[in-house]
């Protein structure tokens, strides 16, 4: 099966454009001289674009009785354990995978912003590696899963209040666009 | 006539667009009361236009007064205006308390202009210094800094880190696609002419001078993961120096630039390692179960520094940069982490926590006693001035990231605000 491999567009301003030379094979990506200091109109760039389209995924996954709709695993401060409560969706979730060998999925790491942001880093790497080392025990193959840690990079609350710094604590099961 | 000094300015290939416009607003929210009052007095100028392009007195006086040590006189109390040493009157200046006065000329000669300023000391009715430079029209802002390096360290002893600049990381919202674009900016030390040198959809982080101020180290997530790139200032040009399976992060050069350290998990969690730059080889560090992350190098390159969770909380521990025994270096506080040396390599300014308030403390290295210097709660990413003086570290206004610095003495404090957006990560160039 063939993932849908997002490709990555440069808007780069005419001036740099001629500097412009090879392409990175693996991700894509042109390397060029971009972003020359002081030249402010080729700095736009670098942009990947496309986010995973959950529409395509069946029915259960927007049906709020069923765990499969639920794809965010929640932390405690500074801990990487995964808590009693979110066990049975990781489990669904695991279950998904192993009736779909052909669907992958990225766990992506996520902290509150709270502290120094590589430490954060790679405590998103840890909460990501807690919820694949329970998906792998269930059966669920390494190929299906890939992990990526944003530390605190992306917030999906903005606030510093504890409702906010709870709500950025956390792993996001992301389905890839088969 | 005195006779002046020559200093010949080397022009730094720099496309400029001339845009002198702050990006950044620097205030001073704490100041010292025992700054010593100077008096800088408008520079005289001869040339086409009806004044000159940049008012160099003005950056000077802003560059002293940042750095809390010094008071300036306004404009509005001077008796007189000299800009010629035999025009100068020390009652006067007696009379209004000053100690050291500045005053300078700017000459527009062809293509350049000559510049020339004194220093005295006003109750020794002497000069402590006189300099007569010539400059690249585009250079005159640079000027002005460097005037201010000068009589900074000869008044303090110390370098003036004015002509230095900052990296630092912005985000902003797109109003109409609510996508958030991070930046990596550098400005001058003053917040004047900020220039993005990348910019992405995807979060860019950590950047890192080289020792020679040339290049920058930064983390980029632009392919959806991340990888650590170095970039060229002057061109433009990067290469991409680390993409292994899992985290690329924290880079730091080495004090002689040849090698950076980094943290990779490429071998399970996330560990030091030592990149060698010339011959690509890689050098695992440190090797634990325990996140292992932001390393720092001391000034002799013999040792880092690195923050670490083996003992169950994050604290600072030290290990030889060959790779050897790690020793914890920190024991005060229950969080202690991203630790940057000074250039002395006698301290280290980390984020110190202690029930829940993050805080910018600076850690004698030889007593072991921490100093800390901010309020918090939410202070991160200290940076050191190139001369040890002030750390420029994040902090949170409201909801907002803004930048702040404040002296290592603790007496003096300024805030840095971004005109829209977030600013964060801020280093400081050597």
């Amino acid at each position: 099966m063939k993932i849908n491999i997002i490709t990555l567009v440069l808007v780069v301003g005419t001036a740099i454009l001629s500097g412009c030379s090879s392409t990175d094979k693996k991700s894509g990506l042109l390397e060029g001289d971009l972003n020359r200091e002081g030249n402010a109109l080729a700095t736009e760039g670098l942009d990947a674009s496309g986010d995973f389209d959950m529409n395509r995924l069946g029915a259960e996954f927007s049906d709020p009785a069923n765990p499969l709709s639920k794809r965010t695993i929640y932390f405690m401060h500074d801990s990487s354990q995964i808590q009693q409560e979110f066990i049975p969706i990781i489990a669904a979730h695991a279950q998904y995978l192993l009736s779909h060998p052909g669907q992958k999925v990225i766990l992506e790491g996520h902290t509150d912003e709270l502290g120094s942001r590589e430490y954060n880093i790679a405590l998103g790497e840890q909460r990501a590696k807690a919820v694949f080392r329970m998906m792998k025990v269930q059966g669920v193959s390494g190929n299906q899963l890939e992990i990526v840690s944003y530390g605190e990079e992306k917030p999906v609350a903005e606030g510093m209040d504890l409702a906010s710094l709870q709500l950025n604590r956390r792993v996001e099961i992301a389905y890839r666009v088969q | 006539m005195y006779l002046f000094k020559k200093i010949l300015f080397i022009s730094f290939a720099i496309f400029f667009v001339s845009l002198a416009q702050a990006e950044l607003t620097i205030e001073i929210t704490k100041g010292d009361e025992t700054a010593v009052p100077i008096a800088v007095v408008p520079f005289g100028w001869q040339g086409a236009a009806a004044q000159a392009p940049v008012d160099l007195s003005a950056v000077v006086k802003a560059d002293l007064t940042r750095s809390g040590l010094f008071k300036t006189l306004l404009e509005r109390d001077m008796l007189t205006k000299p800009t010629e040493a035999d025009k100068v009157r020390f009652r006067n200046w007696q009379a209004l308390g000053q100690e050291y006065l500045l005053i300078g000329q700017v000459n527009e000669i062809a293509d350049q202009y000559q510049v020339r300023f004194q220093l005295f000391d006003v109750y020794k009715r002497e000069r402590l210094q006189g300099y007569q430079l010539m400059v690249a029209k585009h250079e005159l802002r640079r000027t002005a800094h460097h005037i201010s390096d000068l009589v900074y360290e000869k008044l303090t002893g110390k370098p003036g880190v004015f002509s230095s600049r900052i990296a630092y990381v912005t985000t902003t919202k797109d109003q109409a696609s609510k996508k958030k674009r991070y930046k990596l900016l550098i400005a001058d030390a003053d917040g004047f002419n900020p220039r993005s040198i990348a910019s992405s959809r995807e979060p860019l982080m950590s950047p890192a001078w080289s020792p020679d101020g040339k290049k920058i180290a930064y983390v980029s997530f632009e392919s959806k993961r991340s990888a650590i790139y170095i970039q060229t200032l002057a061109s433009g040009k990067r290469i991409k120096v680390s993409s292994y399976k899992g985290i690329n992060g924290a880079p730091a050069f080495s004090p002689d630039g040849t090698r950076l350290a980094l943290t990779l998990s490429k071998d399970g969690s996330p560990d030091i390692y030592v990149l060698n730059l010339s011959n690509k080889l890689l050098l695992r560090v440190t090797k634990s179960y325990a996140i292992d992350t932001e390393p720092t190098w001391s000034p002799d390159g013999k040792t880092i520094v690195y923050t670490s969770n083996r003992g169950g909380k994050p604290q600072l521990y030290t290990i030889p940069s060959q790779g050897g025994v790690a020793k914890r270096l920190t024991f005060e506080g229950d969080y202690n982490a991203r630790g940057q040396f000074s250039s002395d390599g006698k301290s280290i300014a980390m984020v110190h926590a202690n029930r829940g308030d993050y805080r910018i403390a600076v850690m004698d290295i030889a007593t072991h006693t921490v100093n800390v210097l901010t309020a918090g709660k939410y202070d991160e990413s200290p940076s050191f001035s190139g001369n040890g003086d002030m750390v420029l570290y994040a902090s949170k206004r409201g909801r907002k990231s803004v930048l702040s610095a404040v002296s290592v003495d603790g007496r003096m404090q300024q805030s840095f605000t971004f005109d829209s957006g977030d600013v964060r990560e801020p280093a400081w160039s050597p």
